[in-house]
């Protein structure tokens, strides 16, 4: 087989696995519109939030050292201890789920029956507040971030392809990051299946997405539900937080990632987890193609603009998204 | 009783406004929040620190104390123009925006307004020709020289032929990533290597694409101009894809350690470019004991000796020898910014100077002139040592390829003198 047949293999291969990375951060948008209508613009924030986290409790550092130096003249960093990385990560949830508990108390509770826009400015404002919060208690500095993840590409997947092609053929390229996310985002959706399927919360979570009005008329708390739909959603962004900032260390621009994930939502609706998915895999696999085949012609970097326009052409035929809820309005 | 203490109190009063009407106003446009915090917190550090042990050890600058007047840009243009205009009216002496994006649009505003603007081996390459461009000083390096350095140095290792070699270069996709482009294309064709280009869009979290080419293509060296996320991304998908990283040179501004921390060991070996050699100069000692122990350090001190906490801090030096200069020629301590801008002129840095500061060898040695503000151009290559986490320089300080530069800033300074309607020379 050709090199070059290869080589748009190895892209397609590379793109579903960007994909996934992506969609990981579109599921905690999908979580919280699905169960509340709200666009949490403050999505990547937490992503960024609970990756600080972690690393500061894995390393022992003291949140809001830097203020309390300031404040009382002392010179604290760290506890002098360190945390393993799996009691750090349940630790991190339990930040997270204190963190939703008081979105919803201290913000969204006072704004039910609010317009979507007023909502979704208020999340501008949660994202604002979350990143300088994230300052003051972790600091600005760059943070290693070593959960025990492999990286680099698979020297057996290499090895076992290389002789697919000619001498100018190396072997498919797989980052084991990539395939360690795919694992764990597809654990993610079977447990989140599983827990909207199965368990009474998640179905009392479901019936809250699909009529809020009803919901309550049958005895179920929105109050609660919507808490642990953020912690549901803080829970995602932590996955998501630890997969990118394993690949960058932990740092502020982990916020961006956001607008990774803002066509994924595009393409695959914002009311569907298996859209989240398949509208990664289609946008991370589409921009990659895209700047492997054309990026070249037009000078490369091509991918953030490409990913937009992709799904640009997918809302002119389909406006509520391939799984989004059809829209029907009737006078 | 009364009228003694008013007329006490009235005195102090006036002293104390004199005083602050003195002052050397220095703003320093820093950006300690947001994608690029990482990057931005060490430089500022540096820089306001020095100031400060300037103003603690010596009372400042020929007797007047140095005020510095932060403003927080993000390494936003927008909020860093926003941060020009809130500032200019303070009688700053000098703007160093830490920026290329930023420099872009100050430089009409500076020029007009009779402000000098220095921007240390950034900014725009051909302000380096000073007849045209009078308010606006690169040195000791532009980008172009950096470009320049770092082929020399490719050179050097490779018995100064390149001609067949592959080179690609990724860069930030900005004003400041395509700055070494075209210096870059005018060494390929005089020294024959081939050059390939990978744009990577800020802030750069996603490189797959240009990773999978680059490790298709098989270049023999991959050169960076990147910043902040970039850097690191980079650093650590070429580990990925197997890229020798002794291969792999960024430019000065990508080749401090948190470029290289995020990837820990794999980032082993990997070189850059720096205008300042890192080392424990004694001035640092003075700092830690003047500035920071005594509680008036810029951070918690835990910057002091970085890459670019040293850069700032040799920014800041470059300043205050460019006052002091100041100061001699206008025979005044209280200067003008249009005095400030005569001293960047005459400003002269040589290896006794800089002993004498402490900083023995943290730069080359230069002189400035009407005709010439970027300095000598001249930079060393650095490699990363993981396992001992320090840059070890690799070389002494390199000289660019002039002949190459030279033509291309005359010829950009010429364009732009045209498209503005400047008649080029000394003010």
């Amino acid at each position: 087989m050709s090199a070059d047949i290869l080589y748009t293999f190895e892209v397609v291969i590379n793109g579903l696995m960007s994909g996934v990375l992506y969609a990981l951060v579109a599921l905690g948008f999908v979580l919280i519109f699905k169960a509340s209508g709200i666009f949490n613009y403050a999505q990547g924030v937490m992503a960024l939030f609970a990756a600080l986290t972690l690393v500061g409790i894995m390393e022992g550092q003291v949140p809001f050292a830097h203020v309390i130096n300031a404040t009382f003249g002392t010179d604290i960093h760290t506890f002098g201890w360190t945390v393993p990385a799996l009691l750090g990560i349940a630790l991190t949830l339990v930040v997270m789920i204190v963190f939703a508990w008081m979105v919803h108390t201290f913000v969204f509770r006072h704004l039910v029956g609010q317009e979507p826009i007023i909502l979704f400015m208020a999340t501008i404002g949660l994202a604002y507040f979350l990143e300088g919060v994230g300052d003051l208690m972790w600091g600005s500095d760059i943070k290693t971030l070593d959960v025990g993840i492999p990286q680099g590409g698979s020297l057996w997947v290499e090895n076992i392809s290389a002789h697919l092609g000619g001498d100018d053929f190396y072997g498919f390229f797989i980052d084991k990051l990539d395939i360690t996310a795919s694992i764990v985002a597809a654990i993610l959706v079977a447990g989140l299946i599983v827990f909207a399927q199965y368990t009474k919360q998640g179905r009392a979570m479901r019936a809250v997405a699909d009529d809020h009005q009803a919901a309550l008329s049958v005895g179920i708390s929105l109050n609660f539900i919507w808490v642990l739909v953020w912690s549901l959603a803080g829970m995602v962004a932590l996955v998501a937080g630890v997969m990118w900032g394993a690949k960058s260390g932990v740092q502020f621009s982990l916020s961006l990632i956001a607008l990774k994930a803002l066509p994924v939502l595009m393409l695959g609706g914002f009311t569907s987890i298996p859209g989240a998915i398949v509208g990664g895999l289609i946008i991370g696999v589409g921009e990659k193609l895209f700047e492997y085949t054309v990026g070249p012609m037009v000078g490369g970097a091509t991918e953030n603009w490409f990913a937009y326009v992709l799904a640009l052409i997918f809302l002119v035929f389909r406006p509520q998204g391939l799984f989004g809820e059809r829209i029907i309005e009737r006078v | 009783m009364k009228t003694k203490t008013f007329v006490t109190a009235a005195m102090a009063g006036l002293l104390a406004g004199s005083a602050a009407w003195a002052e050397l106003v220095v703003p320093d446009l820093s950006y300690r929040t947001g994608p690029y915090a990482a990057n931005g917190t060490p430089f500022s550090d540096g820089y306001q620190d020095y100031l400060n042990l300037l103003n603690a050890r010596d009372g400042g600058i020929g007797g007047e104390m140095i005020r510095i007047n932060e403003c927080e840009t993000a390494y936003n243009t927008e909020k860093g123009v926003e941060c020009y205009e809130a500032t200019k009216g303070d009688s700053p002496l000098i703007y160093e925006p830490l920026s290329t994006g930023i420099t872009y649009q100050l430089i009409p505003k500076v020029s007009a307004d009779g402000i000098p603007m220095h921007t240390l081996g950034y900014g725009r390459t051909s302000a380096a020709a000073g007849e045209t461009f009078p308010w606006i000083f690169n040195y000791p390096a532009t980008y172009w020289d950096a470009a320049s350095v770092a082929i020399n140095y490719l050179l050097s290792e490779n018995n100064d032929d390149l001609s067949g070699k592959k080179i690609a270069l990724i860069y930030h996709n900005s004003a400041y990533g395509k700055e070494p482009i075209r210096t870059l294309e005018a060494l390929a064709s005089k020294h024959g290597f081939t050059l390939s280009q990978l744009p990577v869009d800020p802030p750069g979290q996603e490189q797959k694409s240009q990773w999978l080419q680059i490790r298709r293509e098989r270049p023999d060296y991959v050169i960076m101009w990147g910043w902040g996320v970039q850097n690191q991304v980079a650093i650590q998908e070429a580990a990925n894809v197997g890229f020798p990283m002794d291969h792999f040179i960024g430019n000065w501004w990508a080749g401090a350690e948190p470029d290289v921390m995020p990837a820990g060991m794999a980032a082993d070996g990997y070189k850059a470019l720096n205008m300042n050699r890192v080392q424990d100069y004694p001035v640092l000692k003075e700092i830690q004991a003047q500035v920071i122990d005594a509680g008036n350090g810029a951070g918690d001190g835990s910057n002091v000796g970085q890459v670019l906490y040293i850069r700032g801090m040799y920014n800041a030096m470059l300043t205050a020898e460019a006052i002091a200069k100041a100061q001699e020629l206008a025979g005044t301590s209280q200067i003008t910014a249009a005095q400030m801008r005569a001293g960047m002129e005459a400003l002269e840095i040589t290896n006794a100077r800089m002993a004498e500061l402490g900083m023995e060898g943290i730069g080359p040695e230069f002189k400035v002139s009407c005709q010439n503000h970027s300095g000598s151009g001249e930079g060393l290559v650095q490699q990363w040592n993981a396992a001992e986490k320090k840059w070890v320089p690799l070389t002494d300080f390199i000289t660019p390829d002039k002949s190459v530069i030279d033509p291309l800033i005359a010829e950009d300074a010429a364009a732009y003198a045209a498209e503005n309607n400047i008649t080029p020379g000394c003010l």
